[in-house]
């Protein structure tokens, strides 16, 4: 095929970001997990590329969980989302960037059921004036975080004090990129690359130096879907996913994982101690783990940020192999000393998997 | 090791590159027309044993091509030649002459 028409089939896959100007909402769960990746999300923006980011502390849930988990209807849904609109027409925006991919997919599925049946949405309307007696509009545009990073990439990379590189080798890492399910599998079309060709994160990895792997399973769950963890008696699909993605990537030796999901990271870190628990195996280096970063992580490493101001320190796998790879300068006895060094305590290591 | 309350299932990934294929590929010499079937799955839902047995002749054929032999030659077992696949197949494929076939390859090893 010649190059025009391939650049041209490419277009179809891309989305509209715009620059500037943006309403953000914070994900339930990220916070708990991965404690810096959201507030490193705004640092970026907000100190480093100058960028308009609002957040009030009126938002709350999107309902994503316990919609997906079968426990509310979606009519509920839509109203709690509604109510997040209404807080984004009082401030005056409408471009709507959502942290979480759920509450991404969760908000795209409600508009294109609005497109589709508009007395839905008359109705929620009803109800929300019934309930709060707030009104909205629908916003513009609506992204995921990764977009806007994916989009700044560049200019994280002109700016960045260290790339995705082995120091000793002079080698690109090499990098497995996951993506949330609920970012381009449901409406391919809003995500960048769609669901064939998922490039967000690709984009990022290329721009900061590394080498994207490509593995068969590359595009399967990582786990987590939701009802599958959190009724007890499933956890064993949730873990026998994430086992067969790692029996797929370990071949290739990956360095590193970054996701942009909220759930990925926590089950492709957190599962890694219970199948070396519950197998005896390892997927890293030595004894080690593969480490999981959210992409704000990322952007913060490379950007020089401390990995401890980064909360890499909550991470279940050890990340400093990884940091002396890089050669990014860190403080070990300052891991476990939070904020005015506050002592954080130091958890109990693991019996299989290796941690520092 | 610990007992976390759940386990962790054995994968059904399937690695081409370890399947032994030559079976299946003398089979296609044989018998070209398998190349035909599009998995429609009409063979199975004609099937009187599928209900009972669980015989597909559908199933049969990706067992073949994916290199799973035992699971294949167990499945003929189940099969009573009757012919009603054959009178279904959109796309003209004689599979009881198919299921003969093979029944000699995989069954001789």
């Amino acid at each position: 095929m010649i190059y025009q028409g391939k650049q041209k089939i490419w277009a179809d896959y891309q989305k509209e970001i715009p620059d500037d100007h943006w309403f953000y909402v914070r994900s339930c769960i990220r916070q708990n997990f991965f404690p810096g990746a959201e507030k490193m999300f705004l640092e970026i923006c907000r100190n480093v590329l100058h960028k308009d980011f609002y957040e009030t502390e009126n938002h709350t849930t999107c309902g994503g969980i316990a919609y997906h988990c079968d426990t509310i209807p979606q009519e509920t849904v839509m109203t709690i989302v509604a109510r997040q609109f209404a807080l984004m027409t009082e401030a005056g925006y409408e471009n709507y960037v959502a942290s979480c991919i759920t509450s991404f997919g969760n908000y795209i599925e409600i508009l294109e059921t609005w497109n589709e049946f508009p007395e839905l949405e008359t109705r929620i309307r009803e109800m929300l004036w019934k309930a709060c007696r707030r009104e909205f509009k629908k916003p513009k545009y609506v992204a995921h975080a990764s977009d806007l990073i994916y989009k700044y990439r560049n200019l994280i990379a002109e700016k960045a004090r260290y790339r995705l590189i082995n120091r000793n080798t002079g080698e690109p890492l090499k990098v497995v990129e996951h993506i949330g399910c609920h970012y381009s599998k449901m409406f391919p079309s809003k995500g960048v690359g769609g669901a064939e060709y998922p490039y967000v994160l690709c984009g990022m990895i290329e721009s900061w130096g590394g080498n994207v792997i490509d593995y068969p399973e590359r595009r399967h769950c990582c786990g987590y879907g939701f009802r599958q963890y959190h009724v007890k008696a499933n956890r064993g699909y949730s873990i026998s996913n994430t086992h067969k993605k790692f029996e797929s990537m370990e071949p290739y030796h990956p360095d590193m994982i970054i996701t942009n999901c909220p759930g990925c990271p926590y089950f492709m870190d957190r599962w890694q101690y219970a199948i070396a628990e519950m197998e005896g195996k390892t997927y890293g280096e030595n004894g080690y783990g593969i480490p999981v970063f959210t992409y704000e992580e990322v952007a913060g490493l490379v950007l020089g940020y401390d990995p401890w101001d980064l909360g890499l320190q909550l991470h279940q796998v050890a990340v400093e192999p990884l940091l002396d790879k890089i050669g990014i300068e860190y403080d070990p006895a300052a891991k476990y000393e939070g904020l005015d060094h506050k002592d954080l305590l130091r958890p109990e290591l693991p019996g299989v998997l290796r941690c520092c | 090791m610990m007992d976390f309350g759940f386990k962790i299932s054995p994968s059904s990934a399937i690695n081409l590159d370890n399947a032994d294929l030559s079976l299946y590929d003398e089979l296609c010499k044989a018998e070209p027309d398998i190349c035909k079937c599009m998995a429609c799955g009409s063979c199975s839902a004609a099937c009187p044993a599928n209900r009972f047995s669980g015989m597909s002749v559908r199933k049969l054929i990706i067992d073949l091509q994916r290199g799973k032999k035992k699971e294949a030659v167990k499945m003929l077992s189940d099969c009573m030649l009757c012919g009603k696949c054959t009178m279904v197949c959109p796309r003209g494929i004689n599979t009881r002459h198919l299921i003969l076939s093979i029944c000699k390859l995989y069954k001789e090893d």
